[in-house]
């Protein structure tokens, strides 16, 4: 038999799905030393509460990802810019009749913030952490994180308030003169790990056949290349090559998720680039993301896991069209797109109309009658016009609708 | 002048900032080595340039994630000079670079840069951050980074017509979102509880952000001082 090149190998190797062996990872399990700690009397550890499902991490390690009894740490760019991304998680659970505490107790983790502008420092930031975490806590729930960015952000806190001494005492001081204690979860997890675990329930319910899509899919670099050993691999996505988390769920809809060759590119977001310089951020999301989707593939969707890239490719593509660029594609968030199989109100739920790039198309082709729901959510807003309804409630937003009869 | 053994001196750059002292730079530079996550985020660099080729700053500005690393690990004081005050705030912070295979993080890099750079008051920060500090008020103050009331024409006019839209929009659009933590806010991302924030502010103080926000901006310190103090009393 010949010896293989080393050329030969790697194809050999690439070849067939990766097999993670969770003893020869090359990082430490932080779940130990969290414990280690605990049992020093150092912190307390949040245990990720039944039920739970195990799933598998970048280098074989198992992460338990809670079903129910979770504290929705909401994101500031979900809430404040792009709010279907938010109802559109709550209302997933809502179907399952899932048992969840959407807080008031909560302050943004300040990552966005932090990466912008680097005005604060380690322990103010491990500090704002802790006190969301220690807030969870005394709720007994536990925090499923919806922005990718303070996913990312508190991986990487956590790993320092492990190393540091130093940093665990004063945050201690810190909250001390808040009265609470310094708590950490035993996983960090983020909202679309749990629409990874729901997949197959999400497929029991479908209402809307989605065989006709197809959709790009944007990896948030915040969700897997921050301590990527805490992101979920899956041999049966992509050889296991690629974060398991989005495609999955697209793929067991029955979208067609369709390659492209920038995947691993960031969305151009660069957190001050977005709000104060954004012809870094406008030329990157359309130059090196959408119009290469749109060139490679021509999808009819391009879906993501974060804030921050939904945002980006969303409202960046118009002012590429004024250039004439090859732009053109809607951009919606897994769990909006499940909302959506599963007969969520356009507007009521999956809130289109906060975002920019035509979206109508997309609609046109799952043979969604968007007109129809479109009206009907106009008449909501002349009840609220006119001061006979308070608001839209999820009294009624919760029904599923068969959109496409 | 011919190279010899004397005037050789590999890797470092020349002094282009000849207005400030070697030993300056130097104490800048220490204080970003002697940073807690250092160790963790150099370990040297085999010039591969895969950090480069991830990175997506690296395609449309001067800037390479492989000379900060490189800089850093051969301690080139004047360099990473160069880089505090001309490259550190081109960096998205996506963290592609860290697929680097010495396991290099040169976003970290970035990150400790920065603060090192607004710790010190560097006018360069300063400048890269001049149309920012109503959003670090913003976040400071109400603990959300972005509401729904900045979405206005005037400010992401590139964001097309849409915005128009919504702001005319805003008020009633922000009553028909079914989640009560959100619903009819305009100002916030999400109803935060006054006890909540009187923590937020208590960790900004006491955690020494609100003197790093001196440094960088004495009128927006003067600004949430004024508020977080009050508020802090009443509560």
């Amino acid at each position: 038999m010949t010896e293989l090149t080393t050329v030969e190998q790697i194809l050999e190797r690439k070849s067939h799905p990766v097999v993670r062996d969770a003893s020869a990872a090359p990082t430490h399990d932080m779940r130990e030393r969290l414990f280690e700690l605990e049992a020093k009397g150092e912190i307390i550890v949040q245990r990720v509460p039944e039920p739970y499902i195990e799933f598998t991490t970048k280098y074989g390690r198992r992460k338990k990802i809670p079903i129910e009894h979770t504290w929705h740490h909401k994101s500031c760019g979900h809430c404040g810019h792009i709010p279907g991304y938010a109802s559109s998680i709550l209302w997933l659970h809502r179907q399952f009749d899932l048992d969840y505490h959407d807080p008031t107790d909560q302050t943004s983790c300040t990552g966005w913030n932090y990466y912008a502008s680097a005005a604060s420092n380690a322990a103010g930031q491990a500090s704002v952490m802790a006190r969301n975490f220690a807030a969870a806590y005394e709720t007994g729930y536990f925090p499923l994180i919806h922005c990718g960015t303070s996913f990312g952000h508190y991986k990487e806190i956590r790993e320092q308030l492990v190393h540091s001494k130093e940093l665990r005492d004063e945050v201690r001081r810190i909250l001390g003169k808040l009265g609470k204690p310094l708590v950490i979860p035993e996983e960090i997890v983020h909202y679309s790990e749990w629409v990874y675990a729901m997949r197959e329930r999400f497929k029991e319910r479908q209402l809307v056949d989605m065989s006709m899509i197809t959709a790009t899919v944007h990896p948030a670099c915040h969700y897997y290349k921050i301590v990527a050993e805490d992101a979920i691999y899956d041999p049966e996505i992509y050889g296991g090559q690629r974060t398991a988390v989005v495609t999955a769920l697209l793929e067991k809809l029955g979208v067609n998720v369709a390659d492209y060759s920038t995947w691993f590119d960031c969305c151009g977001f660069g957190f001050r680039h977005v709000l104060v310089q954004r012809d870094f951020t406008r030329s990157f999301s359309t130059l090196r993301k959408i119009e290469v989707m749109k060139n490679e593939v021509n999808p009819d969707v391009t879906v993501t896991h974060d804030t921050g890239c939904v945002t980006t490719l969303d409202k960046s593509q118009f002012s590429a069209k004024a250039h004439d660029r090859n732009v053109g594609i809607p951009v919606l968030s897994d769990a909006q797109v499940a909302a959506l199989a599963m007969g969520a109100h356009p507007f009521r739920v999956v809130q289109f109309h906060w975002h920019s790039t035509d979206w109508r198309p997309f609609l046109d082709k799952l043979g969604v009658n968007w007109q129809k729901y479109w009206d009907e959510f106009q008449g909501d807003l002349d009840l609220i016009r006119a001061g006979t309804k308070s608001g839209i409630t999820w009294q009624d937003a919760d029904e599923p609708i068969n959109l496409t009869a | 002048m011919p190279t010899t053994q004397e005037n050789w001196n590999p890797g470092k750059a020349e002094n282009r900032h000849p207005e400030v002292t070697y030993e300056e730079k130097e104490r800048l530079f220490l204080e970003v080595k002697n940073d807690l996550r250092y160790e963790e985020f150099l370990y040297g660099c085999y010039e591969c340039g895969i950090c480069v080729s991830a990175c997506p700053s690296a395609r449309f500005y001067d800037f390479s994630p492989r000379v900060i690393a490189q800089a850093m690990a051969r301690e080139d004081v004047e360099r990473v000079y160069d880089i505090l005050t001309e490259d550190i705030w081109n960096c998205a912070q996506c963290f592609s670079c860290v697929r680097c295979p010495r396991q290099n993080n040169p976003g970290g890099l970035v990150t400790i840069l920065r603060e090192v750079s607004i710790k010190n008051g560097l006018q360069e920060s300063k400048d890269a951050l001049q149309g920012y500090s109503r959003v670090i008020y913003k976040v400071m103050l109400k603990g959300n980074q972005v509401s729904p009331d900045m979405l206005q024409p005037d400010f992401f006019p590139d964001w097309g017509p849409w915005v128009k839209n919504f702001s005319e929009n805003m008020h009633v659009w922000r009553k028909a979102i079914p989640m009560d933590s959100i619903r009819g806010l305009t100002d916030v991302a999400w109803r935060t509880d006054r006890k909540t924030l009187l923590e937020l502010y208590t960790i900004w103080f006491e955690s020494g952000n609100m003197d790093i926000i001196k440094e960088l901006d004495e009128g927006l310190y003067d600004l949430l001082v004024e508020v977080m103090e009050e508020e802090l009393e009443e509560g």
